[in-house]
Order: structure tokens, then C-alpha cells, then sequence
């Protein structure tokens, strides 16, 4: 593959890079300028003609989403920001955040300019204290510069953008659960329809779209929507339902590699690319058994599985749930797929809303089992009730609000169905990974 | 007319009528079970017991389903809505999503007071496997008493519904119950010191579809399998709230509210649901009794009927202006119509007065902010007045020319020697009687007193006709809106009271047992204002007098 040059990251190394002046310097919002000269509907029309999918895990195409608001509505119309970044393994939006937030704040410009919002929530994850800093400093310059606030640029555009830091909680990240935390209230997703573009934040039309996705705006106004589609894969003629996976994509790459990291490729790199090329390959010699395609809500690809392509089509063909937020985690051949689906596991029974009944109960049965089975009482039959408990919970057989579920279920039905071996073999070797019960009471949480 | 299909069978809409799936399946005599759904609450659709599979009719006839599962409370049924609601998918979803909600249910059914009336054992029964596979132990979360002064909360015993939560939110408004803590750890409390104690808190044991929320007043008391229940109206303010009496062996145990859609919708308030109390007081007038000069002569029954008939007789014939009746806004219609045609079969001069109507404060509506300030729209009124049946007692006098009289005025003409004759009724468990009113009308030649509870006069009637309860009586309340509903006797009273129907059934000399329909047909045909009297039966929701005729019947909420 020839060398690619980085869009998004491209300003990352620079001295300064989050300040206004060095922002400038390079070109920055000359795009904002470029959109603030056009009808909205016209910019809708460019990003929905650049087919940018949504970075957030979904993949659902960003222009389209727009056009699902109301025509003509009185306003306010919302955007919300999903800054919740919380897949475990992923950490693309904080480099955004922490060393350009004025590409995303200018994204986020070009966008409540396209779908006629004159206020954005940026819901910014507790724990990114810096990114706070970084974007409390940069949306202050803003304001001084005159780039938020009434009449920007000139135009007859005003927009003001909240940064709103959330209480740490994974459910956040779900796009319902977001507004709800953003009312004051506890973030259950609510149910669907009405779908957030119709009757959204403070019962307003609202959009909600992620970081990545926003900076992503900027460079289509920038450069057009034919370079965006110069990039990545085109649809896959067997697929009618595949659109695409166009544009640049930060892979965050972390597990057993020699070099973790976040990297901005075209979509569509393999993921024995990723981590040959791209992270040093795998740890200590070893061989990977088992790789997370993006985030551990998404399931695994196994050894076999590594030149499966990493865009919006590929893990889905390999039996994963999709893309996710390209945070591809590499497990190596002497870690034990049943201690990985235990942390998988224990994680999403920690982050459960526990607003609907198979997810909240679920997803704890199934961490007993697995801390059951790792003290070494594990029997072949809690395999199939893994699985079955699994099969049962998520939007996909429809038992639940949100993809919460689905996203704890995924990694089971995998690991159980590709390394079903290793899972007989732990269990018939009567190994344990925690060897009392106090170590069993210490890694509940 | 539009026409959903619901399990293979036609289903026809009312125009403008918004159905969800459990609500339509309901009409085809088709139960989706359900926990978090409730007609009077918003929807969450999170418990996922409803889950059905529905698909749309297109134009061209062909049906196409919905790949997934979706819940039955969340789903509109419209024109070419097809519902299938019991298919091995179905089933199947029903099943596991029971075994996750029995996963840390405790099983202690035995002590449970839910037991018997718990949705969880009666889908468990229905729809559930057979054993749990969870090997593991269960979660145990703390119990807490201290949720409220009159409920208790089994946290590990809760399915995490959240009915409790919209209730306090959406009707009461208080918004005292909350979700604390996440996943499956999390659990129904309360802010410290700030206890659920509105007064419709109740209402939240009778939402609680397991025994998580239990009544303190009713723990323990009873198996609910031993209780036999009655309709009936609750008495306590003019709202009428259409109730349910428990009862065992004469005893009574609770009152529930009884879904009415045209009286007060799905709830009570706790001074209805608790303020029965009295009915089993020591105080209770428990024998009947004739007097001469202060020295009870019988307490027979046989002798006092006849021998009242024939002093009451004579007193009329006496001085006819002179003999006055107090009717309660206690009495059912039926009473108030016996009493006063009797009276007024004497002489047409008896005069006919209205009782004491408590009144206390103001209409109390909720929901209400944090601050106690009502919110619009009302979802439920505490009526001031503190009686069942002023409306009712007042069309029965209206049509007999009841005279502008007072209590007052009687006892200033008794004390003044003016008074031949009074009957008084009481039946207002807090009192009706002031001890200078007592005295005046204590006077009177001839003092008759029907009541139940004991007075300032009780002691000094040459009459005492010990009469019974609300909950002891049959017969119809009038509410504040003219719904009349009838009340159902549910215990017999202490030995030596007889119900106030039979007592005056008895005076006016009619043959046979007590018959309330009876006199309501004979009010229909005699009064044009309860012409819609002239079924005899009020059905189960009761009957708008103003509007000539039952209203439509509506479809049972479940609750």
C-alpha cells in the first residue's frame, strides 16, 4: 500500500498544535468559511454525497442522519457531540481532542450550519480531564475570535457550543442515553421511535455525532467529497446494503503489540497490516490468537481471520458485529480466551443501564459463570448456557433498548464459537486463574 | 372500519382510538403478559415480557413481518397490523426473559405476601421453565422499612419495573422513589430523610407486580388466597373511588383501588385506603334498643320494628309539623328513598333535613412539583367533602321537597319544645353531632337515632337502631359528579346490628329480604332524576345519573 498522508492527524506533531493561531496558520477555518457560503442544504448534500459514515461504531452515513430532521422546523434544533469515548481500547477522539480541537470545533460549526443548529452539547467523557482543558481553552478562543457566538464569520450564523462533562458511565456513548445525561437525568437510552432527529435532546430535533466524524466534515469541506471517495473501499457489488467505507480512519491499536498506538490509515487495512506494519507486530515473538476488530463489544477475529479488512463491511463477514470504533486490541497465543471474556464480560455487566431485564440480568450471569469457571468449578454444560444466555439478549432478537447488549453478547457468542477449545480445554484441565476467594471478591470490580 | 389481526383473528378499531399490542390483544380475550407496562403510567418497555411479533398488511394484501422482536406496550396497532403474540419465538423470548428476572429473585413465596397474587409466579406458571440454571449465588440487596411510613420495600425481591418510580414522578408527583446504583446491583430507594409518604403512596404497593413494595398496614396479616373480595365504593371523600373490600371471616383486611375509567381511574388515597379502621372499633353500638324514660326496656329487634312504627305513627298524627327527619350524606340513595317516602307516606308536613357535610381544607389534586404546587393536567382529587353520598341524599330529598332545615335549626326548635319527633341518621364515623345540638334535640318527645358508631345522643334516643358500615351495607353511593356506583356488603356487622337497608326495608313494612335493586327500580319509575336506576343493577363501573343511561362500558385495565 503506498504511503498514506495523514488528514485528521496530520497537525497532530506540531508545537501548539491546539492553539487558535497555529490552527489558522495551517488553513484552519477556511472550511467553515467555505460552508458559511452555502445554502445548508448544500453542505448536507456534500457530506451526504461524500457517503461519510458515522466513526462513532454504528457506521450509519452522516448526511443521511441529517436529513432526517424535521424540514422547516421552527428550531432549536440540537447537535450533540458524543465526545463519551468509552470502548475499552479505543482512544482516537482524546488525540483529536487533546492536540486539534479546533478541527473538531470547526466540524462541529459546519454541521450546525448544515441542519440550521444554533447550539451544540459537546458530552465530553469524565475521565479526559485534559481534553476539558484543551477544548474549554480552545471554544474560549473561539468566542474571543469571534468564531462562536453571534454573527460568525460575518454571516448570519450564531452558535454557541456547552461542554458538558459526563459522570463516567459506558451507556453515556449511546446516542439516546447521551440526551438523557444531558437533561440531568439518569442515561437510560430511551426507546425508539421517536428517534432523536424527530423529538431528541429537550424534546427538540437533535443530531448526535461523533468526534471523529465531525473532524471528518471539515476536511470533506475542505477538499470535497470526491477526494473523501478517493479514500477507502467502494461497496461491495455482492452487497446492495453496503454503501461504502470511504475516508480516513484512526485505528487505535493496543494489547499484546510492541507498539500500542493510534493510527490514521485508509479504510480497509487488514488487520494483520495493523499490527505487523503498524504496532510492531506482536509481542515477545509470540503469534496472536485472537483480535479484537473494534472495541471488545464487537467480538473477535480469530488467528485465521487477520486479513479480514478492517471497513464498515468486513468483521461483519467474519461472524464480528461490525467496525465499531476501529480499536483493534491484540491478544497473544499464551493468554487464555477465558480470562480475556471475563474482563469482556465484567465490563459490560459493570456499564449495564440495567433499564431492560435480559442486559441487566444477562450480562451479570454471565460474569458468574466465567468467575465460576476461572475458580475452577467450571462444567462443559455453562458453555452452552453462555452461549444461550447470550443468544437471548440485544436488539438484534430484539429483547433490548439499546446495542448495550448486543455489545456484551457478541464477544461470548465469538470467543465460545471460535476458541471453544481453549474454553474445554481450561475447564477440563481444572485450571483456575484466581486460586481463592478473596482474589475471586477482588476482581469482581 | 380498520381491522387488525391479532393471533390470526380480526380485530376492529374504533376510529381514533390508540391501542397497543397488549391493549388490543386484550380485546380478543388474549393476554400478553407484561410487568412495567401500566395504562395509567408512561411507557418504558424495558421489563421485555410483551415482546411480539408484529408485521404490517401492504396494499397488495401480502403480509410482512418485522425481522426482530418488539415490545407489544410500545407498539401502535393500526389498520393491517398483524400481531402474533403467541408463537415458539414468542415463547421462547417469554421464557428467558422470566429466567433473568427469577435469577436473583429470591423464592420465598412461603412468607411473601404477594404470593398468591404475584405475576411473577402466575407467568412463571404460565410461561417459565420449570428450574433456574443459575448456580451461582444470588445477589441480596438490603431490605428497606424505612421507605415509608406506611410501605416497605424487599429490594431483592424487585424486578426493577419501575412503576413505583413513574408513579411518584407522573401522578403524585412527589418524585420520592428513584433507581440508585446500575446493572444489576441497582435498586428502588429514596433520598436519605426524605421518605415516600404522599398521600397516595399506597397506590405504589398496588402498582408493585411482585412483593418488592408491601403495605405495612397488611403484612403479614393475611394469605391473600383466604381473602374473598367485594366491590364496593370507598366512602371516605366525594371523589367515590371505586374499590375492592378484603375480607376474611368478617374481618376486613384492605382496600384496593378497583380500576374505574369513569370514576377515578386506577388509584386511592391513603386516607381511603387506610381510614377503614373504624369499622372494627370497641366503640361500635353493638345492640338495638327501645327506651322509656331513659331505661332501656328491649333490645330486641321484633319489638323495637313494630313499636317504632307505632310511636312514629301516633307522633305524626300528634303534629305532623312538628316531626322532622336528619338524613347523612352517609345513607345510600336506597336508604335516604325508603326513609323519606315512609316519612312522607305519614304526612306530607314531616319535614326532611340534611345532615352535617364535613368539608376539610380545599380539593387536594395531583400531581404536584416538589414544591406541593398542583400541576395540570389532574390525575387525581382528595375532595374536601368528607362525605360518599351528599349528591345522592340530596336528589332523594330534592324530589320530596326537603325543607331548607338545618341540624341547627332542629336542635334550636327541639330545645325551644317545637319538636314532636326527629329520626336522626348518623353514619359519619368522624362525628356529625355537637353535645348542644344533642341536648336540644334530646328534647323532643320522641327521639329515633340510626348510627353505628356512638354520638352525644346515643345514649338518650328512645330509639337506637344500630345500623352498619359502608362495608356492611348494600346499596349506591352518589359521587361528586353523579356516578352512582353501588357498594357491596363484603362482612357481617357485630351481632345485634342489622344493615341500615334491612333496618328500614323492615320500618316501611316491605315483605321479604332486602333488595336494593328493587327500590332502585322503584326510584327509576318514581323519580324522573334516577330514571337511569331502572335496570336495577349499576354494573361494574356504576352509572351517570345526569346522563340518562350506563355509559359505554370500557375496556378492564389491568393492573
Amino acid at each position: 500500500m503506498p504511503s498514506f498522508e495523514p488528514v485528521l492527524l496530520a497537525r497532530i506533531a506540531k508545537p501548539n498544535s491546539a492553539k487558535l493561531e497555529t490552527y489558522r496558520a495551517d488553513g484552519g477555518y477556511k472550511a467553515l468559511e467555505k460552508a458559511l457560503g452555502m445554502p445548508p442544504a448544500d453542505v448536507t448534500n456534500m457530506v451526504k454525497d461524500s457517503v461519510l459514515r458515522g466513526r462513532g461504531g454504528a457506521g450509519f452515513p452522516a448526511g443521511l442522519k441529517w436529513t432526517f430532521l424535521p424540514k422547516d422546523h421552527p428550531g432549536p434544533i440540537y447537535l450533540c457531540v458524543n465526545a463519551d469515548e468509552s470502548e475499552p481500547g479505543t482512544f482516537n477522539n482524546r488525540i483529536l481532542m487533546e492536540l486539534d480541537p479546533h478541527q473538531l470545533i470547526e466540524g462541529i460549526a459546519i454541521a450546525c450550519h448544515a441542519i440550521k443548529s444554533e447550539k451544540a452539547f459537546l458530552y465530553l467523557r469524565y475521565e479526559y480531564g485534559r481534553s476539558y482543558r484543551v477544548l474549554d481553552a480552545a471554544i474560549k478562543e473561539c468566542y474571543a475570535a469571534g468564531l462562536l457566538g453571534k454573527n460568525i464569520l460575518g454571516k448570519e450564523f450564531n452558535l454557541d457550543i456547552v461542554l458538558h462533562r459526563g459522570a463516567a458511565a459506558y451507556i453515556c456513548g449511546e446516542e439516546t442515553g447521551l440526551i438523557e445525561s444531558l437533561e440531568g437525568k439518569r442515561a437510560w437510552p430511551r426507546i425508539k421511535p421517536p428517534f432523536p432527529a424527530i423529538e431528541g435532546l429537550f424534546r427538540k430535533p437533535t443530531i448526535v455525532n461523533n468526534v471523529e466524524t465531525l473532524c471528518c466534515v471539515t476536511h470533506i469541506l475542505n477538499r470535497g467529497s470526491e477526494w473523501f471517495k478517493s479514500i477507502g473501499v467502494p461497496p461491495d457489488p455482492n452487497n446492495p446494503r453496503d454503501m461504502g467505507s470511504y475516508g480516513p480512519k484512526l485505528y487505535c491499536i493496543s494489547g499484546h503489540v510492541n507498539k500500542p498506538g493510534c493510527v490514521e490509515l485508509p479504510l480497509g487495512v487488514t488487520a494483520r497490516e495493523l499490527i505487523d506494519e503498524h504496532a510492531g507486530g506482536v509481542w515477545k515473538g509470540r503469534k496472536a490468537k485472537a483480535v479484537v476488530p473494534g472495541g471488545i463489544s464487537m467480538g473477535f477475529l480469530s488467528a485465521d481471520e487477520l486479513d479480514t479488512p478492517l471497513d464498515f463491511n468486513g468483521p461483519g463477514k467474519a461472524g464480528c458485529l461490525g467496525l465499531g470504533t476501529a480499536a483493534v486490541v491484540v491478544v497473544d497465543d499464551q493468554t487464555s480466551m477465558v480470562d480475556v471474556l471475563y474482563n469482556c464480560c465484567r465490563f459490560m455487566s459493570h456499564e449495564s443501564c440495567g433499564q431492560c431485564t435480559p442486559c441487566r440480568e444477562g450480562t451479570a450471569w454471565m460474569t458468574k459463570i466465567l468467575e465460576r469457571i476461572r475458580a475452577g468449578h467450571g462444567k462443559m454444560e455453562d458453555l452452552d448456557t453462555l452461549t444461550e444466555v447470550a443468544g437471548s439478549m440485544g436488539i438484534i432478537p430484539g429483547t433490548t433498548i439499546c446495542g448495550l447488549s448486543d455489545g456484551a453478547a457478541w464477544p461470548v457468542k465469538n470467543a465460545i464459537k471460535k476458541f471453544r477449545g481453549d474454553f474445554e480445554e481450561y475447564i477440563a484441565s481444572g485450571r483456575r486463574s484466581v486460586t481463592s476467594a478473596q482474589e475471586l471478591m477482588a476482581g469482581a470490580h | 372500519m380498520p381491522t387488525a389481526i391479532i393471533n390470526n383473528q380480526p380485530l376492529e378499531l374504533k376510529p381514533g382510538e390508540q391501542l397497543n399490542c397488549i391493549q388490543a390483544a386484550q380485546r380478543i380475550g388474549y393476554e400478553i403478559p407484561s410487568y412495567c407496562w401500566h395504562p395509567a403510567l408512561s411507557v418504558v418497555a424495558s421489563c421485555r415480557m410483551c415482546l411480539v411479533e408484529v408485521g404490517d398488511t401492504k396494499p397488495d394484501g401480502t403480509v410482512v413481518m418485522q425481522p426482530k422482536l418488539v415490545p407489544g406496550c410500545q407498539t401502535p396497532v393500526k389498520e393491517g397490523t398483524v400481531v402474533i403474540a403467541n408463537s415458539e419465538k414468542v415463547k421462547a423470548a417469554q421464557k428467558a426473559t422470566l429466567e433473568y428476572l427469577l435469577l436473583n429473585h429470591p423464592l420465598d413465596c412461603p412468607t411473601c405476601d404477594q404470593a398468591g397474587e404475584c405475576f411473577l409466579q402466575d407467568y412463571s406458571y404460565k410461561y417459565g421453565r420449570g428450574y433456574s440454571r443459575l448456580q451461582e449465588p444470588k445477589n441480596i440487596k438490603p431490605d428497606k422499612d424505612h421507605i415509608g411510613a406506611n410501605i416497605t420495600l424487599f429490594t431483592d425481591r424487585c424486578i426493577m419495573c419501575t412503576r413505583c418510580v413513574r408513579f411518584t414522578r407522573e401522578v403524585s408527583g412527589t418524585s420520592e422513589l428513584q433507581v440508585v446504583s446500575r446493572g444489576s446491583a441497582e435498586q428502588i430507594d429514596i433520598f436519605p430523610g426524605m421518605p415516600c409518604d404522599n398521600k397516595l403512596a399506597g397506590n405504589v404497593v398496588d402498582l408493585c407486580p411482585v412483593g418488592a413494595l408491601c403495605s405495612k398496614d397488611f403484612l403479614y396479616q393475611q394469605r391473600v388466597w383466604w381473602l374473598k373480595t367485594t366491590k364496593s365504593v370507598c366512602p371516605n371523600c366525594s371523589t367515590g373511588c371505586s374499590v375492592d373490600v378484603d375480607q376474611n371471616e368478617d374481618q376486613l383486611y384492605r382496600l384496593t383501588p378497583r380500576s374505574n375509567p369513569i370514576s377515578q381511574g386506577d388509584f386511592m388515597c391513603d386516607e381511603g385506603r387506610f381510614g377503614w379502621k373504624y369499622i372494627h372499633s370497641d366503640e361500635r353500638l353493638t345492640f338495638p334498643a327501645r327506651r322509656k324514660n331513659g331505661e332501656v326496656r328491649t333490645r330486641d329487634w321484633d319489638d323495637i320494628i313494630p313499636s317504632l312504627q307505632k310511636a312514629l305513627a301516633k307522633a305524626v298524627a300528634k303534629a305532623p309539623e312538628k316531626c322532622a327527619a336528619v338524613f347523612s350524606p352517609w345513607m345510600t340513595v336506597e336508604e335516604a328513598f325508603m326513609l323519606a317516602a315512609y316519612l312522607r307516606g305519614l304526612s306530607p308536613k314531616v319535614k326532611l333535613a340534611l345532615g352535617p357535610v364535613k368539608t376539610v381544607g380545599e380539593d387536594d389534586t395531583y400531581p404536584k412539583d416538589f414544591y406541593g404546587k398542583p400541576i395540570e393536567p389532574v390525575k387525581f382529587t382528595i375532595r374536601a367533602e368528607k362525605a360518599p353520598n351528599r349528591r345522592g341524599v340530596e336528589m332523594v330529598l330534592n324530589h320530596f321537597g326537603g325543607s331548607a332545615t338545618t341540624l341547627g335549626d332542629l336542635a334550636a326548635d327541639g330545645a325551644a319544645g317545637k319538636l314532636e319527633a326527629i329520626y336522626l341518621v348518623g353514619g359519619d364515623p368522624a362525628g356529625w353531632l355537637e353535645p348542644h345540638q344533642a341536648a336540644g334535640l334530646s328534647k323532643a318527645a320522641l327521639v329515633i337515632l340510626q348510627d353505628f358508631l356512638p354520638s352525644a345522643i346515643s345514649d338518650r334516643a328512645d330509639f337506637l337502631l344500630t345500623g352498619g358500615s359502608f362495608a356492611e351495607r348494600d346499596g349506591s353511593f352518589v359521587n361528586y359528579k353523579g356516578l352512582a356506583q353501588e357498594i357491596g356488603r363484603a362482612i357481617r356487622g357485630p351481632d345485634g346490628t342489622r344493615p341500615d337497608g334491612r333496618i328500614l326495608w323492615d320500618l316501611t313494612g316491605r315483605k321479604g329480604l332486602f333488595n336494593p335493586a328493587a327500590i332502585r327500580k322503584e326510584m327509576a319509575e318514581k323519580i324522573p332524576a334516577f330514571a337511569a336506576f331502572k335496570q336495577g343493577a349499576l354494573g361494574e363501573f356504576g352509572v351517570l345519573l345526569n346522563e340518562h343511561g350506563a355509559p359505554e362500558a370500557h375496556v378492564v385495565a389491568k393492573t
